[in-house]
């Protein structure tokens, strides 16, 4: 009996007809999810800001994507006077098919029987498989800037120049954060790397051996966080969706998009979403492998269960896009690459060296108190550099009262600032027209007079007509 | 492909469809490259070249180095040209009128000769050298990857770093070349232009546009402040302001 976890050299053996389900299974998931990931982030940004979102075709609204792909459909495809014919057309298709393509090397499950058929749940495994990911992903943005280009106006291009230089920046730092994974994992195959996730390596604290979860969510939390911002700016979702920002490029490259090619750009956007979250899911969270309580039982990472877990794990993620994007405003551009040249870049390098540093000490012959005395020595150096770094001093900020009291004469008038409205003028005199019709009938009328007494100190008519 | 089969090295026949595929379509890239007229249209069939190049790399069982092709020329490098063609602008197409008289001519027999040289080189180079195959080399250090890291961080590494420190060097040079020297307060953050905006003597709200409550609409005619002046900041500071004279404003007698 084959082992239950897949190596590298079980793939490749399949007969032609495993291969065509599983390639359309990869292919389904993908646009399955893409009408699922629609609606569920329509519903849940709704759920954020108290409102129902979409929730009239089908239970619960479910269907609502798929009419909204039929109605692309049937409007009618415009091309504009200047663009370029071909690469207008074809930029689109890039995009979907780089995206598709990505979910060709993502471990769905362990081993499993497909017709007895014996076969790893992943379309196919190669050494380099997360060079595989990060390749198309590079190449997914040609159609971005191509359709951006192809357009033939300025917001289009504008949107295709920040989707080239943003594609840039950021896959840098996406290849150096994998390249720690790559340091624990020992491969570049994600099966491999699932597999390297399942082991609990043993810490021993003072003599106490403790099992750490394998999962590098935990044992590489520096690049976690890393790969995630990155991971939301390579997707081009908010808060940096900055190609297509919508408040000041109309939508960027999609601009001059309709109909189905359009409907393609949304396709591969969302699959991008779902590959994101599924390579996190692969590199972080163990993927397939069932999460702790779960694990107990032994049957969890066997068969097609571990495909329940890996379709938690991703939902989950997404989730976490959702909420981003729910939350977070989007960035202004050069927030957004000083972000990623002066914050991301130098982070992950340093983390390599770090980590890098630590594994040459570890499988060097220095005895356990010349790694201590190696350790200590770097982290006081660091330490020194923290506490004498020249620190730009922040001049204490004054309050907005002080500020306001600082205004030379003549500023321009201010609103007040302690939120009290003046009483409009209008309905004033409105409610002294009232009191002196009803002070001719009868003396006490204090009905109409006590709210007009609470505000007397603002009100400096108030206060003459009482007396 | 002789000197292979010398060796008793099989092809086999999915290597052969992939070769025979994209070997065309590495050539037509190539020569598209160089026909196109437009620059962008020059740059994609470059880019196609380069992934059937990939391509092969990996059909030859060097799967890093072509999928580092794919990221690193396709996915970095191209990218950083099409940027640069995008800011230059989409109609800059080249004109085939040539400018050094035989330039052409200079140019096929150059590139040929550099061809050529490169190829009996390598030949010469590679001719008299012991193949021991994949499997034995791969096998010292474990795979293919490992083997390519081991040369790099090894034999190589003082090369790597070099070549490193020279890009370095010519991307700062760059910028030192492009780099404009600001006084420091010389640009404006946003936080004081907002405080400029609103500093006593600037007027923050819109200026009143010209001919309001004037005598006439003409863009000459300066906006009247609630004093009866008129305001020099509502017309254009290349316009003099003309008021009408009283002779002008006059009633002109055609109004019946």
């Amino acid at each position: 009996m084959l082992s239950q976890a897949p190596t590298l050299a079980d793939f490749g053996h399949d007969t032609w007809w495993v291969i065509i389900i599983k390639v359309l299974a990869a292919f389904v998931f993908g646009v399955v999810m893409t009408l699922l990931g629609v609606w569920f982030e329509r519903r849940m940004i709704g759920w954020m800001q108290v409102r129902p979102g979409p929730n009239r075709a089908g239970p619960f609204g479910l269907l609502q994507t798929l009419a909204d792909g039929l109605k692309m459909a049937f409007k009618e495809d415009l091309r504009p006077r200047g663009s370029d014919r071909l690469v207008f057309l074809i930029a689109p298709c890039i995009s979907a098919v780089c995206a598709l393509t990505a979910l060709a090397v993502i471990p769905f499950g362990p081993i499993v029987s497909i017709f007895g058929e014996r076969t790893p749940l992943q379309v196919t495994d190669v050494p380099v498989a997360v060079l595989v990911l990060l390749a198309v992903s590079a190449l997914s943005v040609y159609g971005v800037v191509l359709g951006g280009w192809a357009s033939g106006s300025p917001y289009p291009l504008l949107g295709g120049l920040r989707a080239s230089a943003q594609m840039i920046s950021y896959e840098v730092t996406m290849g150096l954060a994998v390249v720690t994974v790559f340091m624990l994992a020992g491969s570049m195959s994600t099966s491999e790397i699932v597999a390297a996730q399942a082991s609990n390596p043993e810490l021993s604290i003072g003599g106490a051996t403790l099992a750490v979860p394998g999962w590098y969510v935990l044992l590489l939390l520096p690049t976690f966080v890393i790969f995630a911002i990155s991971a939301v700016g390579e997707t081009n979702r908010l808060p940096f969706d900055l190609p297509e920002a919508e408040s000041e490029l109309v939508a960027g490259f999609m601009t001059e998009y309709s109909s189905l090619k359009f409907a393609l750009f949304m396709l591969s956007e969302y699959i991008h979403m779902v590959v994101a979250s599924a390579v996190i899911t692969t590199l972080f969270l163990a993927g397939w492998r069932a999460p702790w309580p779960v694990s107990v039982w032994d049957g969890a990472n066997q068969g097609w269960w571990p495909l329940l877990w890996f379709m938690g794990k991703v939902v989950l993620v997404m989730f976490v896009f959702v909420w981003l994007r729910a939350t977070l405003p989007r960035l202004r551009y050069d927030q957004f690459m000083r972000l990623g040249w002066k914050v991301l870049i130098p982070l992950a390098l340093g983390w390599v060296l770090v980590l890098g540093g630590t594994r040459v000490a570890q499988v060097s012959d220095l005895s356990r108190s010349e790694q201590l005395w190696l350790g200590g020595a770097v982290a006081a150096v660091l330490l020194l550099a923290v506490l004498f770094w020249p620190a730009r001093r922040q001049p204490s900020r004054p309050s907005p009262a002080e500020q306001v009291a600082a205004r030379p004469p003549g500023s321009f008038p201010l609103p007040p600032l302690d939120l009290q409205v003046p009483p409009s003028p209008q309905a004033r005199r409105a409610v002294a027209a009232k009191r002196t019709a009803a002070s001719g009938r009868s003396e006490a009328e204090p009905a109409v007079k006590r709210p007009l007494e609470g505000r007397a100190g603002t009100d400096p008519e108030g206060g003459e007509q009482d007396g | 492909m002789s000197v292979l089969l010398a060796q008793g090295v099989e092809v086999t026949a999915g290597e052969a469809w992939t070769f025979w595929l994209l070997a065309p379509i590495a050539v037509i890239g190539a020569l598209g490259m160089v026909l196109a007229r437009n620059a962008v249209h020059s740059a994609l069939w470059l880019v196609l070249t380069m992934l059937a190049l990939g391509v092969f790399y990996v059909v030859q069982s060097a799967p890093f180095l072509g999928l580092v092709q794919v990221v690193v020329y396709t996915g970095a490098i191209m990218m950083l040209f099409l940027f640069v063609l995008m800011l230059v602008g989409r109609d800059a197409a080249d004109s085939l009128i040539e400018t050094l008289r035989g330039q052409r001519a200079a140019a096929v027999l150059v590139g040929g000769g550099l061809a050529a040289l490169l190829a009996t080189g390598t030949y010469r180079w590679l001719e008299g050298t012991p193949a021991a195959g994949l499997a034995e080399a791969n096998a010292e250090h474990g795979g293919n990857t490992e083997g390519l890291a081991n040369l790099l961080f090894s034999r190589w590494v003082l090369g790597f770093e070099l070549t490193g420190a020279l890009l370095i060097v010519a991307a700062l040079g760059a910028l030192m070349l492009t780099h404009i020297v600001r006084e420091p307060g010389e640009r404006l953050s946003q936080p004081e232009q907002m405080r400029a905006r609103f500093a006593p003597g600037n007027y923050p709200a819109p200026k009143p546009g010209p001919g309001v409550f004037a005598t006439s609409s003409s863009n000459t005619t300066p906006a009247k402040l609630p004093d009866g002046t008129a305001s020099p900041r509502s017309i254009s500071p290349i316009l003099p302001i003309r008021e009408l004279t009283a002779a002008e404003a006059a009633d002109k007698e055609t109004e019946r």
